[in-house]
Parts: C-alpha cells; sequence; structure tokens
C-alpha cells in the first residue's frame, strides 16, 4: 500500500507540473494585456508608464523564462505576487482556502449522505408512491440550474421567511465569539452549501437507486436468501455494500471538483472564497492568481483521485490484490 | 449408487407455476408431481426453458417476482411449503433445506470473507457463539477438502479457484445439516476433472448425512454419473421418471430418447488420415506471453506464458481439435492464429504466408482465408445490426458490390440451414442455435479456407448442439474446408475431430489421431481428462 501510494504520489507530481505548463500558456495566450488593464485603471496609459510595469512584474521576459521562474517558485511554494492585490498569490488563496473547504465539503457531505439515503429508501420502494417521489424530487434538482437554486433560495427562506442569513460567511459587525460564532457561520453556511449540493445529490441519489436495484438481481443475493437472512441485513451487508462501489468513483469525482466547482454559489452568496477570488482574478486579468488557483485545484483533484483509489482498495478486495 | 429408498422427506403434488403474461408459454411448470426420498440423489435433467429449476426454487420461496404457484402442494415434514409465511420458510431456509448453484463465482459476495459468508448461516439461525461458528467453518472446510482451510477462510472469492469456490458453497449448504441439499447445476461451469471432483463430493457427503439430494442438471453424463433416480422434463412437464437404469438404459419417452441420442458418443472412429503434401495452416514455435502491470507506476509486473512454443500442422480438408481445461491457452491459440492477438514469436504459415508477420493491406486481405465463429451466439452478434448487414459486412469491406454481397449472404443463411427472410432480422429474433448459424455463415460469407471455431457449440443445449456439429461436419465435407476446432468438451471433440492436440499450461502434451487420444492416451494428463468425463464408465459398460 505504502509503495502504491508513494507512486502515485510521484505521478501525481509530474501531471501538476504538466497542468501548471499548460495553464501558463492558455493563459498567455488569451488576449489582454495586465500591464494595459492596471495602467488603465491608473489613468495614464502611456507607453514608458506600460514599459515601466512590464518591467517590473517581470513580463518583459520571454515566455519560457517567466515559465522557469514560475515553476522554481512552486517547487518552494511560492505561487507569485498579485499586482492588483499587492500581495503574495500563496497568502491571498490560503485566506481564501478555509472558506471554500468549509462550503464545498459541508455541500459535499450532505449530498453524499442524504442522495444515498434517498436511493436506498428509493430502491426499497422500488415502484411505489415514496419511489416516485423520491426519484421526482431528484430529477427536479437535477434539472434545475445551480444559479437560480441559489436565487431561489434566497428568495424564500431569507427574504420571505426570514429564517436564515442570504449572504456572507458571518454577520458583519456581529463580533461574535466561540460558540457563538460557530452557530453565526453555521448559519450562514446552510443554505450555499445545500444549494451546492442539490445537483450530485441528485446524482448519488439515482446511482445509489440503480446500483442497489442491479445487486440485488446477482446471485450472491439470492444465495444470502437461501441461507436463511432476514431482509434487513441482506439489504445491508450484502446489497448495499456492493453497490456502494460506484458511488465511491462518483464522490472522487465530486470531491475533485469542490475547489473550483463554487464560483457560481460563491458569487450569488457572497462567499469570501477561492471561486470569488478567480471570478475577480479574471475580470482583472491578474494571471499570477489565477494560475495559483488553478494550481491548488489541480493538485486537490489529483489528491481525491488519490484519496478514492485508496478508498476503493479499502472497499473492494479484489483492487486490493492486483 | 445403491441406497434404499425409505419415506419421502419431500412430496411435490400437481405442482403449476405460471408465467407472467408475454412469455412463450402460460406455465413454467405445470401438473409435476415426485418426491424426494432420504439419502437419494434425484437428477431432475432438461434443456434451457424446460421448467426444471423452477420447482427447486418454489420450495425455497426463491420465485422471480412476476412468477407464482398457482396450484398444488409441496409437502415437507408434514407442511405444505406452499402456504407458509415468509418468517415461516425463511426459517426452513439453510437450516432444513439448502442450496448450491451454477456459478460458484458469482454465487459468493465478491467482498466478504469465505468464513463470514459460511458463518452467516449460523448467525441467521442464531446458533453458536461467535467462536463456535468460527470452529464449525473451519471443521466444514475441513469436510469438503478444500486444501488449507485455515487460509481460506480469511480468502475473498476471487482468491480461489472454481472448484474451491464450489466447496465452499457445499460447506455453506451442509453447515447446519440439511435434510433436503438443491444442487442446481452445480458442476456445469467447472472444468471435468473439477466436476468430477465435486460430484464425487457431494455423493461422498449425501453416503455419511443421509440427506436427500435434488440435482438439477441439463448433462445425461452427469446423471449417469451420480443419479439414484431421473426426472426428465421438457416444456414444463416431466416427461419421464425413474430409476437411474430404468430411464438411461431403456428410455421410454421420444424426448428422452432424443436427448440421450444427441450426447456425443465418446467412442472416435478410426479414420483415414487426411494427408495432403503443404499442409494449409501450419504453426512453428507459437509463443503468447500476457503482462500487466509494470510499467513506470504500475507496481510489480506480472507474468503469465499463456502459449509457450506450440507447433501444429492442419492440412486441407482436416479438423484438428484444440481441448484443454480453463487456462490451458486454447483460446489464445486460436486468437493468435487469426491475429486477433499479437503472438510474442512464432509463425503462422497459412497457405504459405506467415500470418504472424503481415502488416496493413496484406494482413487484411490474407485475413480472408481463415475465419472464427465464436462460443457465445449472443455476445459475438452486434444486436443493433440486421443479420444480412452481420453477414455481408465482411464481404463489402474486402470491395464486394453491396448487392452482390447480400445475394450471397441470403444464399448462405440457407446453406446453413436458416430462411433466407433472415436477412432482415435482428439477432435478438433468434434462439442460441439460430444464433449460432449466423455465425456460422458469417465466418464462411469471406470464403476462407480455414475455419477456427472457439468452443462454438459450449454454450447450446445438446440436442442444438448436435445439430450445429452436423452442420459444421457437413459444410467442411462440401467446402473442403480445413477446421481447427477448440473445446473444454472430450465428447464432442470425439466426434467432430479427426486429429486432437491436448493442451495444459500453454503446452501441447499430446497430439494424435482422435482414435488414438481416447483408445490409448499416452499422456498421465490425456488420461485423467478422459477418465473424469461424467458417464464413461456406463458407456463403456454399455459397449462391452
Amino acid at each position: 500500500m505504502l509503495r502504491f501510494i508513494a507512486m502515485r504520489l510521484v505521478k501525481a507530481a509530474i501531471i501538476l507540473i504538466a497542468i501548471v505548463t499548460l495553464n501558463f500558456f492558455l493563459i498567455h495566450a488569451a488576449p489582454g494585456d495586465p500591464a494595459a488593464v492596471m495602467a488603465g485603471e491608473a489613468g495614464a496609459a502611456d507607453d514608458i508608464f506600460l514599459e515601466q510595469l512590464r518591467e517590473q512584474f517581470g513580463l518583459d521576459k520571454p515566455l519560457l523564462t517567466q515559465l522557469g521562474l514560475y515553476l522554481g517558485g512552486i517547487i518552494q511554494l511560492d505561487l507569485g505576487f498579485s499586482y492588483r492585490q499587492q500581495m503574495p498569490v500563496a497568502d491571498l488563496i490560503f485566506d481564501r482556502l478555509p472558506a471554500t473547504l468549509l462550503l464545498t465539503m459541508t455541500a459535499f457531505v450532505i449530498s453524499l449522505v442524504l442522495g444515498t439515503l434517498a436511493g436506498v429508501l428509493a430502491s426499497a420502494r422500488v415502484g411505489k408512491w415514496s419511489d416516485t417521489l423520491i426519484s421526482t424530487v431528484a430529477l427536479l434538482f437535477y434539472a434545475t440550474p445551480l444559479y437560480w437554486a441559489a436565487l431561489m433560495a434566497v428568495l424564500i427562506f431569507s427574504v420571505q421567511l426570514n429564517w436564515l442569513p442570504g449572504f456572507g460567511y458571518e454577520t458583519v459587525g456581529g463580533n461574535y465569539e466561540g460558540l457563538d460564532r460557530v452557530i453565526d457561520i453555521a448559519k450562514h453556511l446552510i443554505l450555499p452549501a445545500t444549494t451546492l449540493g442539490l445537483f450530485f445529490m441528485a446524482v448519488y441519489m439515482r446511482m445509489t437507486r440503480a446500483s442497489m436495484l442491479e445487486v440485488s438481481t446477482l446471485d450472491f443475493v439470492k444465495t444470502a436468501r437461501a441461507k436463511g437472512l432476514k431482509p434487513s441485513i441482506i439489504q445491508r451487508r450484502h446489497v448495499f455494500r456492493n453497490a456502494l462501489l460506484p458511488v465511491v468513483t462518483l464522490a472522487g469525482l465530486q470531491a475533485g471538483q469542490l475547489v473550483g466547482g463554487a464560483v457560481l454559489t460563491e458569487t450569488v452568496f457572497a462567499w469570501p472564497g477561492i471561486g470569488r477570488l478567480m471570478f475577480e482574478a479574471l475580470a482583472q486579468r491578474d494571471y499570477n492568481v489565477l494560475l495559483g488557483v488553478f494550481f491548488v485545484s489541480a493538485a486537490m483533484v489529483l489528491l481525491f483521485n488519490l484519496i478514492t483509489d485508496i478508498l476503493y482498495r479499502v472497499v473492494d478486495p479484489r483492487i486490493r490484490a492486483s | 449408487m445403491t441406497s434404499t429408498p425409505s419415506e419421502p422427506v419431500l412430496r411435490i403434488e400437481d405442482l403449476q407455476i405460471a408465467l407472467p403474461e408475454g412469455a412463450d408459454r402460460a406455465f413454467a411448470v405445470d401438473d409435476v408431481s415426485y418426491e424426494l426420498n432420504a439419502g437419494e440423489i434425484l437428477c431432475i435433467v432438461g434443456e434451457s426453458g424446460s421448467g426444471k429449476s423452477m420447482s427447486a426454487n418454489a420450495m425455497m420461496g426463491l420465485l422471480p417476482d412476476q412468477v407464482r404457484p398457482t396450484a398444488g402442494h409441496i409437502f415437507f415434514d408434514g407442511q405444505d411449503l406452499l402456504t407458509l409465511s415468509e418468517a415461516e420458510l425463511r426459517d426452513l431456509r439453510g437450516r432444513r433445506i439448502a442450496m448450491i448453484f451454477q456459478e460458484p463465482m458469482s454465487a459468493l459476495n465478491p467482498l466478504m470473507r469465505i468464513e463470514d459468508q459460511i458463518s452467516e448461516v449460523f448467525e441467521a439461525h442464531n446458533l453458536l457463539t461467535p467462536k463456535e461458528r468460527r470452529a464449525r467453518t473451519l471443521e466444514l472446510l475441513n469436510e469438503v477438502q478444500i486444501p488449507d482451510p485455515e487460509k481460506a477462510m480469511q480468502a475473498y472469492p476471487f482468491q480461489l479457484s472454481g472448484g474451491q469456490r464450489q466447496r465452499v458453497m457445499i460447506a455453506m449448504a451442509l453447515a447446519l445439516e440439511p435434510d433436503v441439499l438443491i444442487a442446481d447445476e452445480p458442476t456445469t461451469a467447472l472444468d471435468v476433472t473439477t466436476q468430477a471432483q465435486i460430484l464425487e463430493l457431494i455423493h461422498d457427503l449425501r453416503d455419511r448425512h443421509g440427506m436427500a439430494v435434488m440435482f438439477i442438471t441439463h448433462d445425461f453424463g452427469v446423471v449417469a454419473e451420480i443419479a439414484d433416480r431421473v426426472a426428465v422434463m421438457q416444456f414444463g412437464k416431466i416427461v419421464e421418471k425413474g430409476t437411474a437404469e430404468e430411464v438411461l438404459d431403456n428410455p421410454q419417452h421420444d424426448y428422452t430418447r432424443k436427448l440421450i441420442a444427441a450426447i456425443p458418443k465418446l467412442h472416435a472412429e478410426k479414420q483415414e488420415m487426411v494427408t495432403s503434401p503443404t499442409p494449409i495452416l501450419e504453426v512453428i514455435g507459437l509463443c503468447k506471453t500476457y503482462r500487466s502491470g509494470g510499467g513506470l507506476f504500475g507496481g510489480p509486473e506480472r507474468v503469465v506464458k499463456a502459449v509457450k512454443m506450440i507447433n501444429l500442422k492442419l492440412a486441407e480438408g482436416e479438423t484438428l481439435g484444440i481441448v484443454g481445461e480453463s487456462g490451458s491457452g486454447k483460446s489464445s491459440v486460436g486468437r493468435c492464429l487469426v491475429r486477433l492477438m499479437e503472438p510474442d514469436a512464432g509463425s503462422v504459415f497459412l497457405a504459405g504466408e506467415d500470418m504472424a508477420h503481415l502488416k496493413g493491406e496484406k494482413l487484411r486481405s490474407a485475413r480472408k482465408s481463415i475465419q472464427m465463429i465464436f462460443q457465445d451466439p449472443f455476445a459475438s452478434l452486434n444486436p443493433r445490426t440486421k443479420i444480412g448487414r452481420i453477414i455481408a459486412e465482411g464481404p463489402i469491406a474486402h470491395g464486394v458490390p453491396a448487392q452482390v454481397a447480400f445475394a450471397k449472404a441470403a444464399e448462405l443463411l440457407e446453406l446453413v440451414g436458416l430462411d433466407k427472410s433472415a436477412l432482415d432480422r435482428y439477432p435478438h429474433e433468434f434462439s442460441g442455435g439460430q444464433r449460432q448459424r449466423v455465425g456460422i455463415a458469417r465466418a464462411l460469407a469471406l470464403e476462407p479456407r480455414v475455419i477456427i471455431a472457439d468452443e462454438a457449440v459450449s454454450a447450446l443445449d445438446v440436442s442444438i448442439q448436435a445439430q450445429v456439429l452436423d452442420l459444421l461436419a457437413d459444410l467442411k465435407a462440401r467446402l473442403n474446408l480445413a477446421l481447427v476446432f477448440i473445446t473444454h468438451d472430450l465428447r464432442v471433440a470425439a466426434q467432430i475431430c479427426d486429429r486432437i492436440a491436448v493442451m495444459q499450461k500453454g503446452e501441447v502434451v499430446e497430439i494424435g489421431t482422435a482414435h488414438d487420444i481416447f483408445n490409448a492416451p499416452q499422456s498421465a494428463y490425456t488420461q485423467s481428462l478422459i477418465e473424469a468425463i461424467p458417464g464413461r464408465e456406463k458407456e463403456l459398460a454399455a459397449a462391452s
């Protein structure tokens, strides 16, 4: 197992370098000159000023040299400097990362747990009205665009009913401390996390339901019945565990998307996370911040892929052996 | 096969089981009555779709959802099983009536250790403490003669061989000393030597525990090995029943006679050797090694030498059998011959040209001369393609005008005994035997000189199998084809092959005329294969 993880980490590092390189060239191929944007905002777009800006930020060097400097920096965990925010990119990202992780992890857990549970329930009552209800709701969640669901959630639960706060990470000027602060953040978390989780909740539900039904028809389930086992034990021990395998694969895919995938939600709910940081950096041609966010999301995707593969080995002895 | 019949433990009376609407007949089982006595092995014999497994599933309460018993009784221990509640049935399952299945791989939970799967039986009936369960599991594994039972307890199903898995299933079924053991085709998926061992084990266990065994099978060879009494089923009805001797030696019903006659006889004719100065196909030093893992990040490399330095010759008009058990490399040889797989070394001379080293356009045109028929008539035809296109596709790819190719396809369909209206129909509209005929027509469409048939009749019922074998023999003679016939079934090989090569672990251990292989096998392995053929002793006794 250790050897497997070590090999995978080496592989991940190589892929990461390739991704960074590709991103680097892609961003520089896109139209828009950061020096021009900065100079424009400063209100003095003459050539000498532009040259000065370019020289100051190393934009005048050949692309390959820039790439080399950038990669060299990454190895020392230096993601460059944001010309716009006048801050190291790493600091910017690590400031925002906890908020994003809190939001996306909560959404992940909500969608995985509720989706799988709903799928198990639906499969146990296949063809009955409760199955139809669960499947219909899941289809609704699946088909609703995220930003629309987010706006509706704010409109209903925040504006109309006034149950939950509709934006931000915590109450501005609330100055809560300790447990009160935790409760305050949790209240702010409920709407964005649930909205963000809706789509995958539906996907987990459908996949769990289909997988449970398929596994139920397999021979070993008949063996289990022939032993005289109770249906509840058969469902839990024989069907559910085997049905979980495709769900684990999907969860790995979702987990990988968590960091980069919350741009819309963070924008609608004014959540101070990486998604919003990226959105702002894009508008401002802040290359280094964009590259930094891409780097961190790519690293997360690879990390969660690795975790999924390890989990798979834990769940399925056949993979462990091969 | 001597056991004194005592009073019946199980009695089925006028059982009728309805199929859902739209099925090909109204009742899966109709008006079926039989008895099962303690200590007796009753074989229920029939082809696929005969309803032979249905009454067994009914007594376990394990019928598929839409299939329901509509009349009759199943008396066991003074009560009618069909009137019991689910909870009452559950109490009987595994404890009084136990069951083993055809496919021991899929019948075991892939994610659970063997020990847990066996001790579950005790848990289901709230018996024994966890420690006692463990001890009893070990005892059971010992009784079914699993090598290294301590280790087997900790193993997952995929770590055991097919025969070992079936032993685990049997251990599980024996756990609570049931009165009735239902065995549903328990040896069909196993190699012939393993099958012989499992049959012997079931026989021994019956003698030791005195349980009644209901043995469901399609194979009269197996019946001859194990049955005390036999019931033959066709279309959901019992057409004949009696003692094994009565039914096998003196069958009364036409269907039984037909079935028994369709079994390929072990006797291989001594015939003129087909000799031609230059062989149509010559294989020299063929090697194929499978590698997995390895590479930059794949971990340790695993190497399986599937084919080791094989030499074969095939004359025009000759049928060469390649016989072996699973894992012997026989199918790998077939795939290398048609270059569906790249051999690692060696040459395959087809009419003087080395197939193994051709490339591009030359390989494409050489492929016409050597065609393949596959095992599974369901998986080997594209379900979305009409039969006509399936057959004409090859010639069209080789430049035959579409109209000519379709006209030829119609002729070929008639040649293989199908109506030409089949051209416009899809594969799912045909039975297994008919589909295999389509597969043969497809192979013939390119006018090949050599045909490789890989287990081409193994998935078919015995009566259909006989028809397809006749067709192949007939075509071979008419078209002067050379045939490489790959099979695990020695009976089939004896019937159709001129010469036979016996393969074991990637090597040819013996090659000779079919007559010599069956009457004077030289290698110990060939001898053990032939001895393991079910029904052989009875056949020998009858012949002498």
